[in-house]
């Protein structure tokens, strides 16, 4: 029974490289996961209208969803061109700042870990653009997409990479630890964020409204325990709460095969339904999204969802991402699933804008990008005294009088 | 802890001239701190006329009912809780008269329904989330630690998380080693928790009221063998704005030859061994319930030590790492000038509890155990 586990050695990729120089035709991505990962599938069949404001329908591709126990949402979605344009502008801006980030890890100028989503905007960018403000979203450490998405300026994000006192966190939480208004982290332990997030769901249920919370884990997180508590909770009180595995084939550096007795994490609800979604196709994501929510909040319960997606980078910026997986393959879905080349085509096809003007967008979203990143460089760091390094351990006002450092001499007092 | 006591003068005298770490005052901290209602902060002072008998159980009970009525924010959930009154009846009656939305019966999923419950007070709710006991929260404790009580630093203070976490704590009788655990030390080491540990009816209703009103995650470590027991309730106790602040100790009984600190159970135990010290030896002990384990009141075991010279820490946790010994190192850091004796601590074996009763009454702190080794301390 452990033989497949034996074969998938560590010299399995190795071994696959070398098969691939062998035999150059090696089973293709898409085909092994059955909803497309192409980026660029859907279509639209009226002419677009000239006004930027006017809706128009597009049809996605049919490999778009699966769905398990579960009616495929509309393959129609209503778009605006600003929309259009909005997506893209919002999925550059995130790589930008995730290509800053980079850079500035190898500056070594962030310390620690830092993960970063190059390659599954479209999975922060299509939730943001299906939900409302008042809705709530939390994610695992992956987080620094969402955190724009959510309302977090670049700087802000930036500058907590960097450990600046105008970062979003203080300079407290670093990479992992992003909270603004209705997005609830950034959670640096595997899994824990679901839970916490159906405690959301529970909440909005508890105070009424039409509110739902999308929550994200990836399909490493996918096999912990606590997820299914969360599943069965959420389930059993009619939370409306749309579960979401970011299934980006690695949990580090284990394949989802590698690491999952059942690799459609859409149907890891069992008793609730799934629906798997090309995460390469921000429009797939929003209107999956956009009918989950309608679903969720309608009292239907919670839903599960697989963004089908892909990260270009390794697991964090200390993993080259190659040990595990082939060059080939990473080379294959940048080139050929990009979600921001992806919505550029339709853009330029369907002729919501002209290639200058989405030049111009992309100027625009880099020299944004860099400002922010020189904000933020020349953000000062916390200062290093005690009131600063013992404030919101406790809430204002509500401190024990004293905390201690570390020796006798280091006791710090709230109350002057 | 007075911001003038200073740590042992034989210390301070052969330290160097270590930079005081106090900053200036700054009046923009100050003057938020102001801005939030202190309620916490309210001493209540028990009165002796419409003096009433609460068992421990009746106390807890009374906290949770009058936190549901005055704030609708305010939940329970766990297992048992509802249709079955609570594993140990302490929610007795309350699904009858809050109802199945804010009396809530969960599965049997300890780190699920703690993360939910955390989640919830992200939202802005005041979950109150019991466990049925502390031993089963060790499948949860990563949301204790790491969801709720390290979030808001994290988050530079922008998202609070007000919950309270509750339930027995410590051994019961004829459990066995699963069953019976203190996580007292566990808990209280833990930076942006608060951790409480009472004893007596009024420190019960006194301390799960102000930990349900607190901002901050609170642990209520409970003792399932004081449920049962009656203590006198004061009439200021028993109306619905009772709370006992965080951080203050209290003497249960004053004495000038032997200080005793103690925490829960153990503070029965440690005033049957005073009251048989004075019968039999004519010293006087002084027993100090601590009430709170995080933040904990170093000022009034100086202050006790300073009179009389002797300490002796009383818990039923395992003795490495624990509360015992926390307390030896703050009264050496804090009062090692003022001992006439090395401070001593009575700790619970450092053994799995074993199930038969005699092998059990020998793993932790019995009443005759403090009394003869009260007197060895005294020589007496």
């Amino acid at each position: 029974m452990f033989s497949r586990a034996i074969r998938l050695s560590r010299a399995a990729p190795l071994r696959a490289a070398a098969a691939a120089q062998r035999a150059p035709a090696v089973v293709p991505i898409a085909a092994r996961r059955t909803v497309t990962t192409n980026a660029a599938s859907a279509r639209v069949e009226a002419p677009v209208p000239e006004s930027d404001n006017e809706p128009f329908p597009i049809r996605l591709s049919d490999e778009s969803f699966e769905t398990y126990e579960l009616d495929p949402p509309p393959y129609t979605l209503e778009v605006t061109k600003k929309q259009l344009k909005q997506m893209y502008y919002d999925m550059v801006v995130v790589r930008q700042m995730e290509m800053a980030a980079d850079r500035l890890y190898k500056e070594k100028k962030i310390r620690g870990f830092c993960h970063l989503s190059t390659g599954q905007e479209a999975v922060a960018v299509g939730i943001e653009h299906a939900i409302e403000k008042t809705d709530d979203v939390i994610t695992s450490y992956r987080c620094h997409g969402f955190a724009y998405m959510r309302g977090g300026t670049v700087r802000s994000i930036i500058g907590e990479l960097l450990g600046r006192r105008e970062g979003i966190a203080y300079g407290k939480g670093g990479s992992m630890h992003m909270f603004a208004k209705g997005f609830y982290g950034g959670n640096g332990i595997v899994g824990a964020q679901v839970p916490v997030g159906a405690g959301l769901a529970f909440a909005q249920k508890y105070t009424g409204g039409k509110k739902a919370t999308v929550i994200l884990y990836g399909d490493g997180a996918s096999n912990q325990g606590q997820v299914f508590e969360a599943f069965n909770m959420a389930k059993l009180w009619n939370l409306p709460a749309l579960f979401g595995c970011e299934n980006n084939k690695y949990g580090m550096g284990t394949s989802a095969a590698r690491s999952s007795a059942l690799t459609d994490y859409y149907k890891r609800g069992q008793y609730i339904p799934g629906l798997k979604v090309n995460g390469m196709d921000v429009l797939a994501v929003k209107a999956a999204v956009q009918y989950g929510k309608k679903w969720t909040v309608e009292d239907n319960g919670p839903l599960v969802l697989e963004y089908v997606t892909y990260r270009y980078g390794g697991h964090s910026m200390s993993d080259p991402g190659t040990t595990y997986r082939t060059r080939e393959e990473i080379q294959r879905m940048r080139s050929t699933n990009d979600p921001i080349a992806g919505l550029k085509q339709h853009i330029l096809d369907w002729g919501v804008a002209a290639e200058d003007e989405l030049k111009r967008i992309d100027k625009e979203a880099r020299s944004f990008v860099n400002d922010e990143v020189a904000a933020a460089e020349a953000m000062p760091f916390p200062d290093a005294t005690p009131k600063i390094l013992f404030e919101d351990i406790y809430v204002h006002g509500t401190e024990p009088q004293f905390i201690r450092g570390r020796t006798t001499d280091e006791v710090f007092y709230f109350q002057q | 802890m007075s911001r003038f006591l200073r740590p042992a003068a034989r210390f301070a005298a052969t330290a160097r001239a270590a930079a005081a770490v106090r900053p200036a005052a700054s009046s923009p901290f100050i003057a938020r701190a102001a801005a939030v209602p202190r309620v916490q902060q309210r001493r209540t002072y028990a009165e002796s006329s419409g003096v009433k008998e609460y068992t421990v159980r009746e106390a807890l009970n009374e906290a949770l009912a009058e936190e549901l009525e005055l704030n609708p924010k305010v939940f329970i959930m766990g297992e048992e809780v509802a249709q079955y009154n609570g594993a140990y009846k302490v929610t007795k009656g309350l699904l009858d008269r809050f109802g199945d939305k804010r009396v809530i019966d969960t599965p049997i999923t300890e780190m699920g329904f703690a993360g939910l419950a955390v989640g919830a007070a992200l939202s802005g709710l005041h979950p109150v989330c019991e466990f049925m006991t502390f031993n089963f929260a060790m499948q949860a404790i990563d949301h204790i630690v790491n969801s709720a009580a390290k979030t808001l630093y994290m988050s530079g203070g922008i998202q609070p998380c007000n919950i309270t976490f509750r339930g027995p704590n410590g051994f019961a009788a004829g459990v066995a080693a699963q069953h019976s655990q203190d996580y007292s030390a566990w808990y209280g080491s833990i930076p942006g928790l608060k951790v409480v540990s009472p004893w007596s009816a009024e420190d019960a209703k006194g301390l799960l009221k102000a930990a349900i009103r607190d901002p901050n995650p609170v642990v209520v470590l409970e003792n399932e063998l004081l449920y049962g027991q009656a203590f006198p309730m004061s009439e200021a106790a028993q109306k619905d704005d009772f709370v006992l602040p965080f951080g203050k100790a209290k003497i249960e009984r004053p004495g000038k030859d032997l200080t005793i600190v103690s925490l829960s159970r153990c503070v029965g135990q440690s005033l049957v061994a005073a009251e048989n010290l004075k019968k039999k030896y004519g010293v006087e002990a002084e027993v100090i319930n601590l009430r709170s384990i995080k933040p904990l009141d170093v000022d009034a075991i100086v202050k006790s030590v300073k009179k009389t010279h002797r300490l002796l820490a009383v818990e039923s946790g395992f003795p490495a790492f624990g509360v015992g010994a926390e307390i030896l190192a703050l009264t050496m850091e804090y009062a090692f000038d003022y001992l006439d004796t090395p401070a001593q601590r009575i700790t619970g074996a450092d053994v799995p509890t074993p199930y038969a009763q005699k092998l059990e009454e020998m793993s932790f702190p019995t009443e005759p155990l403090i009394e003869d080794f009260a007197a060895k301390m005294l020589r007496v």
